[in-house]
């Protein structure tokens, strides 16, 4: 692309300029309701993407259908705004005939994890390099208040008066099932924990998929109140780091593995030294597995707190890597595409 | 190898319909594929049929699983795979039971002794102690009885083979003896065998001689008296090939693509008879083709879309249950107004329906079947080898008017096959993406600026300045953003139908394929109805009837001489394999009482069955809106 000015738009600009403040919010209004947990969201994806110095013209925004994807129009880069639990599918397209773009999905509990659950376990699985922001705020907000596929047994909403009977999916138990390379957690309420994620996800080559705890105040006012407000947080979340021990509650309590079991124990003075607790190790797909696994219901006496940060991270190639090589390979075999000599095929006879 | 090949008599034959038939498991299909090639690499024009059980491996004898091939090759011109057969190879007593019914009176059949045992009779649903090589049953056809598996089996004595493996060498020999009785040489297959078998030098070597061995038995066997021969057929001067409908659809697209020098992304999920195009498209990677097997039906579709939005140009095919599948991404693209090639190779329908059997019953589907005013341009090919053209128009239409399309062929024609004069690529159009790189109002870019066609810009993400977001949400005439006020919904319902009725406009003149400009009857005919409805209508044509056939390639928007062409006939006749489709829809266009024609068994017309309802039209009191039996 031209490192010359754009025309009318966004000045091009060389890698190593250093950041420079660029607007990536868009003409359009924004119209999420007021207090939504949205806008923090839209909020640290601008800063980030400015703070990274990107290009607009070299960032694409996908959605699906639902609150969350209106996302893209408040974007000023391209743009899609697609059909209700697709977007990966659409991204899939994308990324595969343009690998230079810097793609970004934007999907809903609903979007993601209902009508598009066999498109997202597939995404992960083939590892198309996008980050994919995942607002899961229990509840179908555009709908007006049905319970969603990761509402809590018993929830009651529009279409559950008499409460949920299904299991929700544990979001991140299933994109590990589904082999995700890059795997992560965070929520609206902490902007510099985003931001430090979504930078993470960003430099990760492969689908990044970061599950967002988000609020909806409308239909669902509260659902994460438990991990997001200050007098219960450090009971009841515990932000993970690479190579640091797991601890929380403002670091006198930690979690130990015994065998494959995790367990809460007291770090201060006479308690389990830190070097014996759990160190958090983002390469290790067994550990992942367990940490996915913390889950507990925070209203259950002695639930294990929810883990927020990067679960884990691998390397496995792109898809978009693998299917460049294997058209490099086509090539080199058999030569740049000849339509002559494939109209003609290999049997052909003359008739004079 | 020399051998002395007695002097039986040659008689000649204008033109000849063979059905090899046996189990699924027997290499009929390849059989017949072989024999298919041979004669046209000979000079005959072809047209071939193979029809088989959607199971892989019905089970053996029985009638569920038999797979029959039919080849229809001459020294004239030929348009069908023929209507019945002069000659009928069976490998066992379900084949003959299956096919009977197609064969000539006083046709020949040739029959594999070794597949009327007692258990294959019963198997057929004979009854007991019937057999019909011994009992006369069979006494108006020409009945050769050929102990194959035996013959082959003493032909590959000695070799190391399992008698398991032995037998699979029975379509060779039977091959072998088919290429003797009609004068063609063994070298065609010959050379394929090395290409498939140099590997497995034994196998190869068990098949050349079974070919070999079968060839020399219709020689020296006494039950064969005579030859024949099919001398070349008069087709204009050039270089041809062989291609199946399939083939040409993927060729189609991939010459389309590059002339409109784009990347092919094929979005695809497996479904019958659509995935040899993806198993074609996926050969061709050097061209920069990339095939993505889908989970889905609909991530099929949304991942070419996603390509398309890219630069690439994005195709989906499948067949009837994969595009409704597919229906609210077609909306998506239709919305977006961005390139998209859907193919629907059709099947017998509804739902799984018939998925091994032909019908063109998804017409309307592709017309109507969308949420709102989603007008898509649908187009349908009548050959193998229009498939190929139709698939280049596709392209060209989809990418020159930024619009999804619908190319219908089915499984008629995707799995038959003619000779192809292939054309070089610099007599293909040159196809243009009307790509922007600039914004188009003042310092502004406006993705839903119309040209005067009413064709928006394709603008590619990564061009500064171009920055735009758009969506299936109803969207503000030429900026694109989110509207829902009332009077620009009308507005660009109406924008995206007329930029769609407007690809008209480029439809060259209508033209009868044959027949006089005005008369009594005009058959209007769609799809793979062409060659049975040409071969009847050139036979009306010659005993002296006014019957004229024209062949619908646009189904939407209609060519716009269609209308006053109607007219000038008293009676219009629509065969089609539905229930009227077609019909219905040029009634409510034109208000022209057409009749229909309509069979819906899963398996083409014969031109007799044209012929017979035109006739019937024709006559002073015709039976109104013939079916066939």
């Amino acid at each position: 692309m031209s490192t010359t000015n754009g025309i009318g738009g966004t000045p091009g600009r060389t890698p190593g300029d250093g950041p420079v403040k660029i607007d990536f919010s868009s003409d359009q209004e924004v119209r999420w309701c007021p207090g939504c947990g949205d806008y923090s969201i839209l909020k640290q994806v601008q800063t980030l993407l400015e703070q990274n110095g990107k290009k607009k013209e070299e960032v694409v925004f996908i959605s699906g259908i639902g609150c969350s994807s209106r996302f893209p129009y408040y974007m000023d880069t391209y743009g899609l705004h697609s059909i209700h639990g697709r977007a990966p599918a659409l991204v899939s397209g994308l990324r595969s005939v343009r690998p230079d773009l810097s793609v970004w999905m934007i999907t809903g509990d609903g979007d993601a994890l209902s009508i598009g659950g066999n498109h997202i376990i597939h995404l992960l699985r083939r590892n198309v390099d996008v980050n994919v922001l995942l607002f899961n705020n229990e509840i179908y907000g555009l709908t007006k208040g049905q319970y969603s596929p990761t509402s809590p047994e018993g929830a009651v909403t529009r279409s559950t008066p008499m409460g949920s009977i299904d299991h929700p999916f544990n979001p991140l138990a299933l994109v590990k099932g589904a082999d995700a390379t890059f795997i992560a957690r965070s929520m609206d309420r902490d902007p510099k924990h985003m931001r430090e994620i979504l930078a993470r996800a960003d430099a990760h080559r492969g689908t990044s998929l970061i599950e967002i705890y988000q609020n909806c105040n409308v239909f669902n006012d509260g659902a994460f109140e438990t991990f997001t407000e200050k007098a219960s947080k450090p009971q009841h979340t515990i932000f993970v780091e690479h190579g640091r021990p797991l601890t929380f509650a403002n670091g006198t309590r930690g979690i130990k593995l015994n065998g494959m079991t995790p367990v809460i124990v007291d770090t201060y003075a006479g308690g389990t030294s830190l070097e014996d607790l759990w160190i958090h190790d983002e390469r290790d797909p067994y550990k992942a597995s367990i940490l996915v696994r913390l889950f507990d219901d925070p209203r259950i006496e002695g639930a294990m707190p929810r883990p927020f940060g990067v679960f884990y991270v691998n390397d496995r190639p792109t898809h978009e890597a693998k299917l460049t090589a294997q058209v490099a390979q086509a090539k080199e075999r058999k030569g740049a595409g000849d339509l002559d000599a494939l109209l003609k095929g290999e049997h052909t006879w003359t008739i004079a | 190898m020399t051998t002395t090949l007695k002097n039986k008599p040659v008689e000649t034959r204008a033109n000849v319909v063979i059905l090899f038939a046996g189990d699924s498991g027997d290499g009929i299909q390849l059989t017949g594929s072989q024999f298919t090639d041979t004669n046209a690499l000979f000079g005959n024009d072809v047209s071939t049929f193979p029809n088989f059980p959607a199971e892989i491996r019905a089970p053996q004898g029985t009638l569920a699983g038999v797979s029959g091939y039919q080849l229809h090759f001459g020294s004239v011109e030929i348009f069908t795979p023929g209507d019945q057969c002069d000659v009928l190879v069976v490998m066992n007593a379900a084949a003959l039971k299956a096919n009977l019914g197609k064969l000539k009176r006083g046709g020949s059949i040739i029959a594999n002794t070794d597949g009327f045992d007692r258990k294959n009779l019963r198997l057929a649903g004979y009854a007991e102690d019937a057999d019909p090589l011994t009992d006369g049953s069979l006494a108006s056809f020409h009945l050769h009885c050929v102990d194959v598996t035996k013959l082959t089996r003493t032909a590959l004595e000695g070799t190391t083979l399992g008698m398991k493996e032995k037998d699979r060498c029975k379509n060779m020999f039977v091959l072998g003896f088919i290429n003797w009785m009609y004068s063609r040489e063994n070298a065609l297959t010959e050379g394929f065998l090395r290409k498939k078998f140099g590997k497995k030098p034994e196998v190869l070597d068990a098949n050349m001689k079974a070919l070999v061995a079968g060839y020399h038995y219709g020689d020296t066997s006494e039950t064969f008296t005579t030859r024949f021969e099919v001398k070349p057929a008069p087709m204009p001067s050039g270089t041809y090939r062989s291609i199946t409908g399939n083939q040409g659809t993927a060729l189609g697209l991939l010459a389309g693509a590059q002339k409109a020098k784009l990347d092919l992304f094929y979005g695809s999920y497996p479904i019958t008879p659509a995935s040899d195009i993806l198993h074609e498209l996926s050969r061709h990677k050097n061209f920069g083709v990339i095939t993505f097997q889908a989970e889905d039906e609909i991530a099929a579709i949304s991942s070419a879309i996603g390509a398309s939005y890219g630069g690439a140009l994005g195709i989906t095919a499948s067949s009837g249950p994969g595009i409704a599948l597919k229906t609210e991404a077609m909306g998506l693209a239709f919305m977006l107004e961005i390139p998209l090639v859907i193919v629907n190779v059709q099947r017998g329908g509804p739902s799984t329906g018939l998925p091994t059997r032909t019908e063109q019953a998804d017409l309307w589907q592709a017309v109507f079947g969308r949420n709102g005013e989603a007008p898509i341009p649908v187009i349908a090919a009548s050959t193998p080898i229009d498939c190929f053209e139709m698939a280049f128009e596709a392209v060209q239409l989809a990418v020159e008017h930024m619009t999804p399309v619908i190319l219908l062929t089915d499984g008629y024609i995707a799995n038959g096959s003619e000779p192809w004069r292939f054309p070089a690529s610099r007599d293909l159009a040159e196809i243009k993406p009307p790509f922007i790189k600039e914004p188009n109002d003042g310092d502004i870019f406006l993705p839903y600026l119309r040209d005067e066609r009413g064709v928006r810009p394709w603008a590619l993400p990564g061009q500064p300045g171009l920055q735009h977001r758009i969506g299936g949400i109803e969207k503000q005439d030429r900026t694109g953003n989110i509207s829902y006020d009332p009077a620009n919904h009308e507005k660009m319902v109406r924008l995206r139908a007329e930029k769609v009725a407007r690809i008209a406009d480029r439809y060259k003149p209508i033209r009868l394929d044959s027949g006089p400009t005005e008369g009594e009857l005009l058959i209007v005919g769609w799809g793979s109805t062409y060659g049975a409805i040409r071969t009847a209508s050139l036979q009306l044509q010659q005993e002296g009837y006014s019957v004229a056939h024209v062949h619908i390639r646009h189904l939407f928007p209609f060519n716009k001489g269609l209308g006053p062409l109607l007219k000038k006939y008293r009676k219009v006749l629509i065969p089609e394999m539905n229930s009227g489709q077609l019909r219905q829809m040029l009634r409510a266009e034109f208000l022209v009482d057409a009749q229909g024609l309509n069979k819906i068994q899963g398996m083409p017309f014969t031109s007799e069955e044209i012929r017979a309802s035109v006739l019937d039209l024709l006559s002073p009191t015709p039976k109104v809106s013939a079916t066939t039996a």
